[in-house]
């Protein structure tokens, strides 16, 4: 493509069109490719545990070894109520901070908390595990599913406040002004007229954001620890479903894998459900938080 | 009068709260550092410097050293980044360039997202269930042969090239939207130009595309390190947990993760456990550092960008 070869040989521009041929089919293949353990991994989750999922499965305990049958109660009411501990803590920080950011963009507060939240984003799962056994579980003696949703909560807080504030700075300015010019106190403007405007993105980004805790194991290795009985206590140790899949999946015995695979068709199943509603909000307002 | 006056102390109120809300995050960022850093004070007492140069890792004789999990998380990491590497320069390539919209993009991409959202945990069950008994074959095949005799091969099946492969499975997804994100950044002008003067695509690729979003890609890279390296529970599980410095890619080790994750709970508090949490404290910094370093590249690749 030098100044050279001005005079083109026909010979080498059909050399180039195969070779630009070749390398399209080879970025095609890799890419299908790249698909190829996914498949592996959902057709073997099935495979292996369709069979536990019975009434029983949803409504039992965990049978002790050398019983087959027995279900993940505990584990399903723990993630429910870790996730839930986890929201109700990160989410009124979370919108609160991102209302900051996206009131007051350019400040030195501003620049520093997004600074905190990019760094926030960017601990390990374990670390955040360890800080939480030290600031929360030796000061109340045990492990508790109330330390492992603080745990989480710090898991989901950076999203929160990311979507928060990405969404409400798509609003429109003129909403806000002519709110302002209607004599509404500036509380008001924002609390019935910003927020209402940017619901939608924000249910988007918590729904995104449960679905990414709700699989993390790693920061309730040494806060909710795992309960094997049923447990509503929040000052009380308590099972979740990956922690129960990890638990089980290492441990030797056929039965508990079985209801291993069971949890981790359910787990996936709840993931997936999330990030499909969340999707489909986004796709009706026409955001999109996906990426 | 009053009515206006408390609206305004109202506002001043609400102001308020939600720069408290803000400086909040602030204040968590330095506790969890502070916590951190105050968990480790024993350990860094007891060994300094070298606790980052020994390799010896003993908690029966109360002797410390990282070296083991530093080496098993960067070959972990580097390996998988490797691995994965050439796929997630594919599927960037075909969703940001090729395609954006054909139906074979559409289907890798909603493939890709749902690859995003499996948890860490069920990749190490399925890995160590499906993945594991396939190197264990692997290396049976590789003792036989006469050459490797002596390179020290068990077939243990789990192990470094067990974990690094099921980490690179894992970052597809996170590395390809990095890269897809700067390899859409570049201006469409320049690959126009390009293309006028009869340049195929993968010319246009290789000389446009390529160099002027490299920055951006070398910092993709160094995230989806930064991600691989704090990836506890699909290592943990697939790793075989040896705290020894490996011998070869087939051995079992640990990573600074996947250590944490196997001795915390059984650490008894003092050095043993003040070790953890230095090596907590490595991993946040190590996170902290390639995190923000790839985000600041990619911060100002989006300026340039906006640019031009």
């Amino acid at each position: 493509m030098s100044i050279h070869s001005i005079e083109l040989d026909p010979r080498q521009i059909r050399r180039r069109k195969q070779f630009n041929t070749f390398f399209s089919a080879m970025i095609m293949t890799l890419a299908v490719l790249s698909v190829i353990p996914l498949f592996l991994i959902l057709t073997h989750i099935v495979k292996e545990g369709f069979a536990s999922l019975k009434p029983e499965f949803f409504t039992s305990l965990p049978k002790p070894v050398g019983e087959t049958g027995g279900g993940i109660a505990n584990a399903l009411v723990g993630t429910f109520m870790l996730i839930g501990i986890a929201t109700i803590l990160a989410l009124p920080v979370g919108i609160g901070a991102g209302l900051f950011l996206a009131e007051h963009p350019k400040s030195k507060i501003g620049e520093l908390v997004r600074l905190s939240v990019e760094v926030l984003q960017g601990i390990p799962s374990i670390v955040i595990g360890l800080i939480v056994y030290m600031i929360c579980v030796k000061p109340i003696g045990n492990f508790s599913a109330l330390s492992g949703g603080i745990a989480l909560a710090i898991m989901m807080l950076p999203f929160i406040v990311r979507t928060t504030e990405e969404t409400l700075r798509l609003i429109p300015t003129t909403l806000k002004e002519a709110s302002l010019a209607l004599g509404a106190p500036y509380y008001h403007t924002i609390l019935q007229v910003i927020l209402p405007a940017g619901l939608n993105g924000i249910i988007t980004g918590v729904l995104v954001s449960i679905a990414r805790i709700a699989g993390e194991t790693a920061p309730l290795l040494f806060t909710a620890f795992g309960n094997p009985y049923m447990n509503a206590n929040p000052l009380k140790p308590i099972a979740s479903l990956p922690h129960l899949i990890f638990t089980y999946a290492i441990s030797p015995y056929d039965d508990w894998h079985a209801l291993a695979w069971g949890a981790a068709i359910i787990l996936l199943g709840f993931i997936l459900m999330l990030n499909f509603g969340a999707r489909m909000i986004a796709s009706k307002f026409g955001m999109d938080h996906s990426a | 009068m009053t009515t206006v006056k408390t609206f305004n102390q109202r506002d001043q109120l609400f102001k308020n709260t939600i720069m408290l809300n803000a400086i909040g995050i602030v204040v968590l960022l330095a506790v969890i550092f502070g916590t951190i850093v105050y968990s480790s004070k024993d350990s860094i007492a007891a060994f300094g410097l070298g606790f980052i140069t020994s390799k010896t890792w003993d908690p029966i004789g109360m002797t410390f050293g990282a070296l083991p999990f530093i080496a098993g998380t960067l070959i972990t990491s580097i390996l998988a980044l490797l691995i994965s590497l050439p796929f997630s320069l594919a599927i960037a390539l075909l969703l940001g360039e090729y395609s954006p919209k054909g139906k074979i993009t559409g289907f890798v991409r909603s493939m890709i997202e749902l690859m995003a959202g499996v948890p860490s945990v069920i990749f190490g069950f399925w890995g160590l269930y499906y993945l594991v008994p396939k190197i264990r074959d692997l290396e049976m095949w590789l003792m036989q042969i006469p050459f490797l005799e002596n390179a020290g091969i068990l077939p243990y099946g789990v192990g470094i090239l067990a974990a690094s492969l099921i980490l690179a499975v894992m970052i597809i997804p996170y590395s390809s939207s990095v890269a897809r994100e700067v390899i859409t950044m570049v201006p469409r002008a320049l690959k126009e130009a390009a293309y006028s003067l009869g340049s195929t695509r993968f010319e246009v690729i290789s000389k446009i595309v390529l160099p002027y979003a490299r920055s951006g890609i070398i910092a993709g890279v160094l995230l989806s390190f930064g991600r691989a390296i704090g990836e506890t529970m699909a290592v943990t599980m697939l790793i075989g947990n040896a705290n020894e410095l490996p011998q070869n890619i087939f051995a079992p080790a640990n990573t600074m993760a996947s250590v944490i994750a196997n001795e915390f709970a059984e650490a008894q508090a003092g050095v043993h456990m003040s070790s953890l949490f230095e090596i907590g404290l490595l991993l946040f910094l190590i996170s902290v550092v390639v995190n923000l370093i790839g985000r600041v590249v990619i911060h100002s690749m989006n300026k340039q960008g906006g640019q031009s």
